[in-house]
C-alpha cells in the first residue's frame, strides 16, 4: 500500500468523469441562492454534513467490505432524487472504468458485472479505494473532499468567482471535512455489525428538489 | 398538568432530577372478513388518549391520536404503533400539531413512531404537523416496514419555530423499509446545535416548513409517476423511488403553505 | 495513465477494438473545431450521406446541453435513438481529451441499445484551436475550420490543424466575401501538416460532403479490414 494512491484517486484530474457534474451548484445559482463565495461556503457545507456525509460513510464502510450490493441498496434509499441517482450510477459507472484500468481488482470487476450501468459512485469509490490498498479513512476524505470541491469548481466557471476565493472557502471547511470523515468511519464500523441501517441518512431537501428540476432544464452546462 | 405530574412520580426512572414522561400508544387493525376493518388494539397511556372516528370509506377504519397534553418535552420519550395487518384499510390521523417544547428534565425528548403494513393492507398515516419550538430538543424516528404488496400513505411536516421565533433543535429520521429492503432513508437535522449548513443553499435556505409524502402502491412497481417539479419557485419536487413509491419533498415558509403543496400532490397522485 | 488492454467484462477499456461480447465495436470518428466554424453542419451532411448504406450514430458535446444535439434531431438526419447529448460541465475540451468518460460511455451505451454500428460520430463542443480527442475515444478525428475564421489559422496552426487526421477548411463559398485566400490557406495547411490530408469544402455546393465522406468511408474500409 502506498499513501500516495490517495493523491492519485483524489485527484480532481483523475479521469471519472465529475468534472460535468455541479453536486446541485448550478440549480442553486440559477435560483438565486448562491451569488458569491459566502453563499458558496454554506451551500458546501450544508452539502457536506448531509448527503456528503452519507456519500463518505457509504465509501468507508465499501472500502471496510461491507456488501457492495447492500451499500448500493442503502445509497438508493437515501438518494430520493431520480435524477440523483441517475448522475450517481453514472458517475459511478465512469468511476469504474478508470479505477479498473488504474488498480485492476477482482471485486472491482466483480461490482462492475453486477452493476452494468453503473452502482452508486461513493460504493465503487469505497472500492476503488480498496483496491488500490487504501483504507475507511482515505476513501472517506476522498468521498467528502470531493463533494465540496465539485460545486466549488463548478462556481468558478457558472459565477466567473475568483479561484482564490473558491479554494479559501474549501480551506476553511477542512476542519468541518475532518468531523465528518470521523463520524463516516465511525457509521462504517457499526455497519460491519449492524447492518447498513446504521449508516447516517442526512438529506438535503433543497438538493434533491433543485435537482429535479435541473434534470427537466432544456440547456444546462453541467450534468447534474 | 395534573395528568403529567402523576405520571412523574410513578415514572421508571425518577432519581433526583424531574424524569421525563413515557406515553406510547398502540393500534392494530385488521380485516374483519365482512369488508371492513376491526381494531383488535387501541391501547394509549401517558400523553395520549386514540380515538375511533367515523371512517370516510366503508373498509376502512379511522383512528385519531390525541395528546392528552402539551409535550414532547426535554427528557420525555413517546412511541406509537400501528400495524395495519392482512385486509386492514388503517387512517391514522392526530387532532392537533405537536409542539415540542424546553423541558425541566435534562437531555432531548424522544418521539418513535413504528408501522407495518401486511400484504394487501393499507395505511394513511398523515398526522398534524410537529412544531420545533424554540429551545426544544427533540429527536424523531419514524419506521415504517412494508410487505410486498403494501400500500401506504405517509406525510411527516416540520415546523421550525412559532411564529417569529427560532426553532428548537430538532433531528427526524424517516426510515421505510419494502419487503425487507430499504426503500426510502432520510433524516433532516436542523436548529441551534445541528451540524452547519442547514439553513443554507443546499438545506433549507431559510424555509421554515418542510415535509414529505411517501406514497407506496404495489403498481407503482410497473407503472411509476414521473418525476416532476410541482411549484414555479421550485420549492417542492415529486420523485420515483427505487422501488414500487413516489416521494414529494417540500420546504414553505409557513406550514398553510406546506400544506396546500402536500395536498394537492396527493390529489395529483388519486 | 497508462491504458492497459488486457482487460474483459462490462466497461471495458476505452481504447479496446471489441466489445465485451468480442465483437469488433463501432469506428470512432472526432469532430472537432472552433466555434461556428460549421462542425454540427458537417455532421448533418456526413448523416445524410452516409446513413443508408451504414449503421450510425451521433454523440455530441455541447457547450450547452443538447443545442446540437437538437439541432440534428430538427434536421431529422438520424432517429432520435442515434443521437445522444453529453454534457461537458463548460469545458468541452476535458470531456473529449482529458477526461473522456462521460463520452465512452456515451459511445457505449449507443452501442448496447442499438445493436452493432459501423460508425459513431462525436462531435466536440465548439472550443479553441488546442482541443483534439483523446486515442482512447477516437480512432481518428477531423478537425473542422471554416474561411470566415481568419485565412491565418492554418498558418498559426496549433494541435488541431497540424495533427487531425484531417483537417477540413469549410465554408468555401464566403471566402471573396470575408477576403480570405483559399490558395494560402491550402498551402499554409500543407506545410504545416506534411501528408495529412486537407479538404476544402463548401456544404452549399454540389459536391458538399462529399470528399469528407469519402474520407469517413475509407478508414471504416481500413477499420473492419
Amino acid at each position: 500500500m502506498t499513501r500516495a494512491a490517495l493523491l492519485v484517486l483524489a485527484d480532481g484530474r483523475f479521469p471519472a468523469g465529475g468534472h460535468a457534474h455541479s453536486g446541485g451548484a448550478e440549480a442553486a445559482v440559477k435560483a438565486g441562492r448562491i451569488t458569491g463565495a459566502a453563499g458558496l461556503e454554506e451551500f458546501c457545507r450544508g452539502r457536506l454534513h448531509t448527503s456528503g456525509a452519507v456519500s463518505a460513510a457509504l465509501a468507508a464502510a465499501a472500502a471496510l467490505g461491507v456488501d457492495p450490493v447492500a451499500l448500493d441498496g442503502a445509497a438508493d434509499a437515501r438518494t430520493p432524487s431520480a435524477a440523483l441517482r441517475v448522475a450517481a450510477r453514472k458517475l459511478g459507472r465512469q468511476l469504474m472504468r478508470a479505477a479498473r484500468t488504474t488498480w485492476p481488482h477482482p471485486e472491482l470487476d466483480a461490482l462492475a458485472r453486477q452493476f452494468p450501468k453503473g452502482a452508486h459512485q461513493p460504493v465503487v469509490l469505497g472500492l476503488a479505494a480498496r483496491a488500490a490498498g487504501l483504507g475507511p479513512e482515505d476513501a472517506a476524505y476522498c468521498s467528502a473532499y470531493e463533494g465540496v470541491s465539485g460545486p466549488a469548481t463548478a462556481v468558478v466557471r457558472l459565477l466567473s468567482l475568483d479561484p482564490f476565493d473558491a479554494t479559501g472557502v474549501l480551506a476553511r471547511l477542512a476542519p468541518e471535512v475532518d468531523l465528518v470523515v470521523r463520524d463516516a468511519v465511525d457509521a462504517a464500523r457499526r455497519a460491519v455489525d449492524l447492518g447498513v441501517d446504521a449508516l447516517p441518512a442526512g438529506s438535503a431537501p433543497l438538493l434533491e428538489i433543485g435537482a429535479e428540476a435541473h434534470a427537466a432544464w432544456p440547456v444546462r452546462l453541467f450534468a447534474s | 398538568m395534573g395528568a403529567r405530574a402523576a405520571r412523574r412520580v410513578d415514572g421508571v426512572t425518577v432519581t433526583g432530577a424531574p424524569a421525563g414522561v413515557r406515553s406510547s400508544a398502540r393500534i392494530a387493525a385488521r380485516g374483519d372478513g365482512r369488508g371492513g376493518t376491526a381494531l383488535p388494539v387501541l391501547e394509549s397511556e401517558g400523553s395520549f388518549a386514540l380515538r375511533r372516528t367515523r371512517a370516510v370509506a366503508a373498509a376502512e377504519a379511522r383512528v385519531m391520536l390525541v395528546g392528552a397534553m402539551s409535550g414532547p418535552l426535554g427528557g420525555d420519550h413517546f412511541t406509537v404503533e400501528a400495524h395495519a395487518d392482512e385486509g386492514a384499510r388503517l387512517h391514522v390521523g392526530s387532532v392537533a400539531a405537536t409542539l415540542a417544547l424546553p423541558g425541566q428534565a435534562k437531555g432531548e425528548a424522544r418521539y418513535d413512531v413504528r408501522l407495518t403494513v401486511a400484504d394487501g393492507a393499507r395505511l394513511d398515516w398523515l398526522p398534524e404537523q410537529l412544531i420545533s419550538a424554540g429551545g426544544s430538543e427533540l429527536r424523531v424516528t419514524t419506521r415504517a416496514d412494508l410487505a410486498p404488496g403494501a400500500r401506504l400513505v405517509l406525510r411527516e411536516e416540520q415546523v421550525l419555530g412559532r411564529t417569529g421565533e427560532e426553532p428548537g433543535r430538532l433531528t427526524s429520521r424517516l426510515t421505510v423499509h419494502h419487503a425487507g429492503r430499504p426503500l426510502l432513508d432520510q433524516e433532516l437535522a436542523c436548529g441551534p446545535g445541528a451540524p452547519g449548513g442547514w439553513d443554507g443553499p443546499a438545506v433549507l435556505a431559510g424555509h421554515r416548513a418542510l415535509g414529505q409524502l411517501v406514497v407506496v402502491r404495489p403498481e407503482f412497481g410497473t407503472d411509476r409517476p414521473a418525476a416532476a417539479v410541482l411549484d414555479e419557485a421550485g420549492t417542492a419536487a415529486l420523485t420515483p423511488l427505487a422501488g414500487p413509491a413516489v416521494l414529494v419533498t417540500a420546504v414553505a415558509p409557513d406550514a398553510l403553505r406546506l400544506r396546500r403543496t402536500l395536498d394537492a400532490a396527493l390529489l395529483r397522485l388519486a | 495513465m497508462h491504458l492497459d488492454h488486457s482487460h474483459d467484462g462490462p466497461a471495458a477499456v476505452s481504447a479496446d477494438a471489441h466489445r465485451p461480447d468480442g465483437t469488433r465495436r463501432a469506428l470512432r470518428i472526432g469532430l472537432g473545431g472552433p466555434v461556428g466554424s460549421g462542425k454540427t453542419a458537417t455532421v448533418a451532411a456526413l448523416c445524410r450521406a452516409l446513413r443508408d448504406q451504414l449503421s450510425l450514430a451521433v454523440v455530441t458535446n455541447d457547450i450547452y446541453t443538447r443545442e446540437d444535439a437538437e439541432f440534428l434531431l430538427r434536421e431529422a438526419v438520424l432517429p432520435p435513438e442515434r443521437i445522444t447529448a453529453v454534457e461537458t460541465g463548460a469545458c468541452p475540451h476535458t470531456a473529449i481529451r482529458d477526461d473522456i468518460s462521460a463520452n465512452l460511455e456515451a459511445v457505449e451505451d449507443l452501442e448496447d441499445d442499438l445493436g452493432p454500428l459501423d460508425l459513431i460520430l462525436v462531435e466536440s463542443g465548439g472550443d479553441n484551436l488546442t482541443a483534439t480527442f483523446s486515442k482512447g475515444l477516437v480512432d481518428a478525428q477531423v478537425f473542422v475550420i471554416d474561411v470566415a475564421g481568419g485565412d491565418d489559422i492554418p498558418r498559426k496552426g496549433g494541435p488541431g490543424v497540424t495533427t487531425a487526421d484531417l483537417l477540413v477548411v469549410n465554408k468555401t463559398d464566403l471566402a471573396p466575401y470575408v477576403g480570405s485566400d483559399l490558395a494560402r490557406m491550402a498551402a499554409d495547411a500543407k506545410e504545416q501538416r506534411g501528408d495529412l490530408p486537407v479538404v476544402l469544402q463548401s456544404l452549399r455546393s454540389e459536391a458538399g460532403v462529399g470528399e469528407v465522406a469519402a474520407w469517413v468511408r475509407a478508414r471504416l474500409a481500413a477499420w473492419t479490414a
